[in-house]
């Protein structure tokens, strides 16, 4: 039996691969896959299909999002998941999923952030919510079969490890409070760290980092915590920051700064080539230092034709109308950065192994495709990607818990008890100090101390504070800037540091060191290498 | 403004049913779904209302309730709306209570599974172009709250199976068809009045109305359907 916790994207594309091969499993999760963080995603999803004649090639993606990850992401696993993406895309149109078309029925591509041609498959721009309703059909088919079990409103509790192999997941019934021991292989997919920023991110409230602290207490090693993307177009809305996608610069929206009727469009001045669509760590940054500078924030959409708000940005032009009592097609709207995805995690390797036997990751949970700074489009991508990949890992690993059942646990579990809100609303109030768009070491410093004098009321705050402290010190020993982490004291990006940032929980004590990244297979030269150091800057 | 929020808890399922109520100073553009938030951390933490939510905007349907007798999402709820009066909050009332605000909503995915919510064969080109309309579904069950006709563990499922039925037949390609077109038939076409208080209703705003005609028009008149179709 292979266990799934999370019916996200990447859960559910892992459930659908094994029952695919005909191997059972079960798709836990704390709510329905209606309710999942993905179906929020909005502006699409990357392959290059190259339909827009523009001559794309999957090694281009492979370049870019190396590039736009600034070197740091896995080139094995990038290389896997930009020359699949055509493949994914095309399977996700045959479900059903209402992908924008051509004239001559071919997938419709879109411009999005850090990549040079149009490669952004997208159906209007709800992509995350008509890809998910399209999966979970999918997967139902197989549930009628009896392939996969769903338990759809169990909270993770721990792994259950024998001899430092994951042999189960413990699961709490939120309906009932009883908990359950599924035995046999686990590939988690329980989504991004969001909860440790409650009311400050783009994504869910669903997403309490749970998962992925209570395997770090369990021993399972994290990677590149202080890799946080700042999304650089979001509106507050009430408890959380809404995003305005990045679709919406893709489609001709322009960013300007303001003080006193002095306007500027500081993304086209800056940066001729890419303009607006420079990867988002490079403009969240910019945006850091207009609004520093006194000068708000705009994202003008005015330009816009009326055809693209109709067939292309509906969804997005009522959410602005709703939420700003503004129509984005008369008036330019002010946006602000705020926190969106995690590219770090849990510590996966190109197989989506991950450092515990037994225990694989998928999605936005597992560190692997984005390096120091993801490319819009390819989360989608990587999850759904990812999701495939790690059940065909999971597949060859399940043999072992043949015969594997589920059966009442009746004991006591510490980490059955959750956190408390005023416990997040700390940590969140603590790691923004500290892990911001622009960053020091007296201000990391100063995080990390109150971090580590934050007292704890049960287990599953000891591990969360755990994996804050991790993602503090990551940042503290990255010393250069690279990505989504913008060091002031240090803002070169050194080839030294084109290591993985790796975290570790053991007796009670955070211990953060760097790999080396596997070697680029191809054409490395290094030359290549130490342009690439320098990106954009 | 001081608000006055009045909730109806419950235990479990079979405990008795009570009301407690709570005031808040807050802003006339909340969110009923902020102002649960702040009474259990702010008034309640040691017993806080179980509810669900997730998205916080719109997009997930699990925060929906009853608020004041309509169902709606609590996300999508502002103070304004309801001026001075008191809001009343409580569950759903055509699914099982689990605690508090907190229903369970399972026999509307097992009503899916009976209606066969999928495709055996890959998908055409969308017959009815509907398909995107219809992928909006949240699964929330507001409709099925107002809907006359519906009630759990009964053989028609309402406008939270016509939104799946209606994208499946849009895309679907022969194979699949006759499956489909006769599963509509029996959990659709055969149960529903027509009075459409499921379109005034749904929170996403899907135009119920506009999928029954169209994908009537396909599997119980069996016309070919090219009106709709996307240029
Ligand atoms: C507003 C928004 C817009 C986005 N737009 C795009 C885009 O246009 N393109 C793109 O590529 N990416 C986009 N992204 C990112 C992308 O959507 C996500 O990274 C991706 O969908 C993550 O999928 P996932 O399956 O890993 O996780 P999720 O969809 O977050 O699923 C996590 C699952 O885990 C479950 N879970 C969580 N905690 C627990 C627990 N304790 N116990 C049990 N279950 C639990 C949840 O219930 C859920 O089922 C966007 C993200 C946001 C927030
Ligand atoms: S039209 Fe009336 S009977 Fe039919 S689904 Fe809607 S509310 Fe129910
Ligand atoms: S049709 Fe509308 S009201 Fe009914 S479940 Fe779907 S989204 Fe909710
Ligand atoms: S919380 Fe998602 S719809 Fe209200």
């Amino acid at each position: 039996m292979i266990n799934i916790i999370g019916a996200g994207l990447a859960g559910l594309s892992a459930a659908m691969t094994l029952a695919e091969h005909g191997i059972e499993c079960t798709l836990i999760s704390a709510q329905n896959s209606e309710r999942a963080q993905s179906v929020l995603a909005e502006g699409g999803i990357n392959a290059a299909l190259d339909t827009m004649g523009e001559g794309d090639t999957t090694e281009l993606h492979f370049e870019e999002t190396m590039r736009g990850g600034v070197q740091l992401a896995d080139p094995i696993a990038v290389r896997a998941l930009t020359e699949n993406a055509p493949d994914v895309v095309r399977k996700l149109a045959s479900l059903g999923v209402p992908f924008n078309r051509n004239p001559d029925g071919s997938i419709m591509l879109r411009s999005f952030g850090g990549q040079r041609k149009k490669r952004t498959a997208f159906a209007q721009s709800s992509t995350g919510k008509m890809i998910m309703t399209s999966l979970i059909d999918e997967v139902r088919k197989y549930e009628a079969r009896g392939l996969v079990t769903r338990f759809p409103h169990h909270t993770f509790v721990r792994l259950l490890t024998e001899n430092g192999e994951c042999t189960g997941v413990r699961v709490s019934d939120n309906y009932t409070g009883k908990m359950y021991d599924l035995h046999g292989t686990v590939i988690t997919a329980g989504g991004g760290l969001n909860g440790f920023f409650p009311g400050i991110t783009t994504g869910t409230v669903t997403n309490t980092g749970n998962i992925t602290a209570v395997m770090f207490a369990q021993g399972v090693k994290l990677a590149n915590l202080e890799m946080i993307q700042y999304h650089p177009t979001t509106i507050g809305i009430p408890g959380k920051r809404c995003l305005i996608s990045e679709a919406a610069r893709g489609e001709g929206g322009r960013l300007f700064s303001e003080k006193k009727g002095d306007e500027l469009y500081f993304m086209e001045e800056r940066y001729p080539e890419l303009g607006n669509l420079m990867p988002r760590d490079v403009v969240s940054r910019e945006m850091f230092f207009e609004l520093r500078d006194g000068r708000d924030t705009f994202l003008d959409m005015t330009g816009i034709p009326a055809d693209t708000w109709q067939n292309k940005l509906s969804d997005l032009r009522k959410e602005v109308m709703d939420y700003m009592i503004l129509d984005p097609a008369e008036d330019p709207i002010p946006v602000e950065p705020g926190i969106h995805y995690f590219m770090g995690g849990i510590y996966t390797d190109p197989s989506h192994r991950t450092s515990m036997p037994g225990l694989f990751a998928a999605g936005e949970c597992a560190c692997i495709y984005h390096g120091a700074n993801r490319l819009g489009g390819n989360s989608m991508l990587g999850a759904v990607f990812g999701g495939m990949t790690a059940a065909k890992s999971a597949a060859q690993n399940a043999d072992k818990s043949a015969g594997a059942d589920c059966s009442e646990f009746t004991g006591k579990d510490a980490f059955a008890v959750t956190h408390s809100a005023v416990f997040a609303s700390e940590t969140c109030r603590i790691l923004s100090s500290g892990l911001g768009i622009v960053r020091n070491e007296s201000g990391i410093k100063k995080a990390l101390a109150e971090i580590n004098a934050l007292p704890c009321a049960n287990d599953t705050e000891t591990a969360r504070k755990a994996v804050a402290q991790a993602m503090l010190y990551s940042a503290l020993g990255r010393t250069e800037s690279r990505g989504a982490h913008f060091r002031e004291d240090f803002p070169e990006t050194l080839v030294n540091f084109r290591q993985t940032t790796v975290s570790e929980y053991n007796g009670g004590t955070v211990r953060v060191t760097f790999d080396d990244i596997p070697e680029r297979k191809t054409d490395d030269s290094n030359d290549r290498d130490t342009a690439a150091e320098k990106p954009y800057r | 403004m001081i608000a006055t929020i009045e909730i109806q808890r419950q235990k479990s399922r079979t405990d008795k049913p009570y009301k407690q109520t709570f005031a808040v100073d807050t802003g006339s553009r909340a969110t009923v779904a902020e102002l649960i938030e702040r009474i259990n951390s702010e008034q309640i933490p040691e017993d806080p209302v179980t509810w669900e939510r997730s998205c916080k905007q719109k997009k997930c349907g699990a925060c929906a309730m009853l608020i004041n007798g309509r169902p709606r999402l609590a996300c999508d709820a502002r103070l304004y709306e309801y001026g001075e009066k008191p809001i009343k909050l409580a569950p759903l009332k055509k699914f099982p209570v689990v605690c508090d605000l907190m229903v369970d909503r399972s026999t509307m995915f097992e009503n899916l599974k009976d209606l066969g919510s999928w495709l055996e064969e890959n998908s055409g080109e969308d017959l009815t172009g509907d398909a995107y309309e219809a992928s909006r579904c949240l699964q929330c069950g507001c409709c099925l709250e107002v809907c006359p006709n519906f009630y759990a563990g009964g053989k028609f499922f309402g406008a939270a199976g016509l939104s799946p039925s209606s994208r499946l037949i849009a895309v679907s390609e022969a194979g699949d068809r006759k499956r489909l077109y006769g599963e509509y038939g029996k959990h659709f076409y055969r149960g529903c009045g027509k009075s459409l208080s499921c379109k005034d209703i749904c929170p996403a705003g899907i135009d119920t109305e506009h999928l029954m005609v169209n994908s009537n028009a396909a599997a119980v008149w069996k016309r070919k359907f090219r009106a709709g179709k996307k240029k």
